[in-house]
């Protein structure tokens, strides 16, 4: 059980000195193995959400739980995917995506056994004694996708973690996500400037308002894709479906209003 | 031009200074005695090799000193480098040391000799104090410059995949911060060894420096003036050879 719980959660900064409220009291659940991406304008705080989940950032008000647990600084157990990749230059594809394996004691046969598995599920064999720097940016994305799998966590946070990739790795990278959290199901926190992402990863998107952060309306996506059975199609055609097209309209259009003041 | 292609020049230019040395003497420009010609002094040293001045032969000076400096320097080392990079990671940390730091970092490593000899006293203990405290700014300095460089996205991936302080310090810090520290030792080295040989003309009864006191007091300047090469040598050997590390270093991790 890794549900996640935000209770009157309020972040606020110091900007310079004068005080700057990036969330403004959220009172959210996010069910066990539920995939919830997070959509804003920027500037609405979607970020220092996940990093207060994640335990980077401490709320100044109000709590998050994880499992029923207040979040009080980082743990293996709230893995991260960073936009920047952030895998060690210096280790090789074996030892990044075991880093956090090594953290809680995994034995040398169980650590083979992951990196095998984890590189025949992205087609990645042979590389495991490359360094990052001589991979691709998806691959790069892929094993650090990887290491946060590996150690097997309640709760797998993602921030744009495809913000980095090209139009054409990103989309193939969408259908890779959906299909590892098929067979490997988490609560995920997905954020995310892309709302076709947004909608076709998640189960329920959570679209933010900013002045200050906060959770301005939720969007029901399971139902849809299961009736019309997203999964079983390619993702270029459950884009062009108009259950997609609708939902996706749907969250446009409150971003848009978000957005108002910037045009 | 290549560095290759630049050798000649490099040799050109030591011929020139030392034909010009040999030659002021050799023509009665100035005395063989305030100024030892190349020749007297490679003599000496061949001499000193072979003949124990000061109590040992040369090279077994040499070898004395380098030990001194080779523990001190370690000990810089082991000692600077991880609080460079604790200062790097925790910024409390940071503002106790720093003010602390940079008073010591204005005293000159010779200015320690009293206290080296008084608390350590004058066999390896005191030389190697004062070496350390010629050593330990740029361990200290360049080890904290790295840590601070080194991604935070980093750190922040080895907290939520499970490593502790310790398991950040030795497998994100450090290596992150590689380069600048082997560049750091490189400084420090050089410091190290100027502060030993400082030290020697003060305290101790072997050593390099301690050949040069001797020769003074024996008037005998190509003596000293054997020693200053010896010195001058020796410290270009070890540059050269952290100078390589560096290379080494810097083609595997990259520039920073």
């Amino acid at each position: 059980m890794s549900d996640i719980r935000f209770e009157g959660v309020t972040k606020v900064f110091d900007r310079g000195g004068t005080p700057f409220t990036a969330i403004g009291g959220i009172d959210f659940y996010v069910n066990d193995k539920e995939f919830i991406s997070v959509v804003g304008p920027s500037g609405c705080g979607k970020t220092t959400l996940m990093r207060m989940v994640a335990g980077l950032e401490t709320p100044t008000d109000g709590e998050v739980k994880v499992a029923g647990n207040t979040v009080r600084g980082p743990g293996p157990e709230r893995a991260v995917v960073f936009q920047q990749f952030a895998l060690f230059p210096w280790k090789t594809v074996y030892d990044n995506i075991t880093f956090g394996m090594r953290s809680k004691g995994a034995t040398k046969a169980e650590r083979d056994e992951a990196v095998a598995y984890y590189l025949k599920l992205m087609k990645m064999e042979g590389t495991e004694n490359s360094y990052p720097h001589q991979l691709s940016g998806g691959m790069q994305q892929r094993v650090a996708i990887a290491r946060s799998y590996a150690i097997d966590p309640g709760v797998l946070l993602m921030d744009e973690p495809f913000g980095a990739l090209d139009a054409q790795t990103r989309t193939i990278m969408q259908e890779e996500l959906v299909r590892l959290a098929r067979v490997n199901p988490r609560t995920v926190l997905f954020i995310t400037h892309s709302v076709e992402e947004a909608v076709y990863l998640a189960d329920r998107v959570i679209v933010m308002g900013r002045n200050p952060g906060r959770v301005r309306e939720v969007i029901e996506i399971a139902g849809m894709r299961e009736e019309e059975d997203w999964t079983s199609h390619p993702i270029d055609d459950v884009m062009e479906m108009e259950s997609f097209t609708h939902l996706r309209g749907q969250v446009w259009r409150l971003l848009r209003e978000e957005m108002g003041g910037d045009r | 031009m290549s560095r290759m292609s630049l050798i000649p020049y490099s040799l050109a230019g030591l011929v020139l200074f030392f034909g010009l040395w040999q030659g002021v003497v050799s023509v009665g420009l100035v005395s063989a005695f305030v100024l030892p010609p190349p020749l007297d002094v490679i003599e000496r040293i061949w001499t000193m090799m072979n003949r124990p001045f000061a109590g040992f032969l040369l090279h077994e000076h040499l070898a004395s000193s380098f030990m001194r400096f080779f523990y001190g320097f370690a000990l810089a080392a082991t000692i600077g480098i991880p609080v460079g990079l604790m200062m790097g990671r925790f910024r409390l940390f940071e503002e106790i040391i720093t003010p602390l730091f940079e008073g010591y970092r204005y005293v000159a490593p010779l200015a320690w000799v009293p206290f080296a000899a008084l608390w350590f006293g004058t066999g390896i203990g005191g030389p190697i104090m004062v070496i350390f405290t010629g050593a330990f700014a740029p361990c200290v300095i360049n080890a904290y410059r790295g840590a601070r460089l080194v991604d935070r996205h980093l750190i922040e991936a080895a907290q939520t995949h499970g490593a502790g302080e310790f398991r950040i310090a030795r497998e994100v810090l450090l290596p992150g911060a590689l380069p600048s520290i082997v560049a750091g030792l490189r400084i420090s080295a050089g410091l190290g060894w100027q502060s030993l040989i400082g030290a020697e003309l003060i305290v101790v009864s072997s050593g390099i420096g301690y050949v040069m006191v001797q020769g003074q007091s024996n008037l005998s300047p190509s003596i000293v003036m054997s020693a200053m090469i010896v010195i001058g040598f020796t410290g270009l050997v070890i540059d050269y050879v952290l100078r390589f590390a560096e290379a080494r270093v810097r083609a595997k991790w990259g520039g920073a």
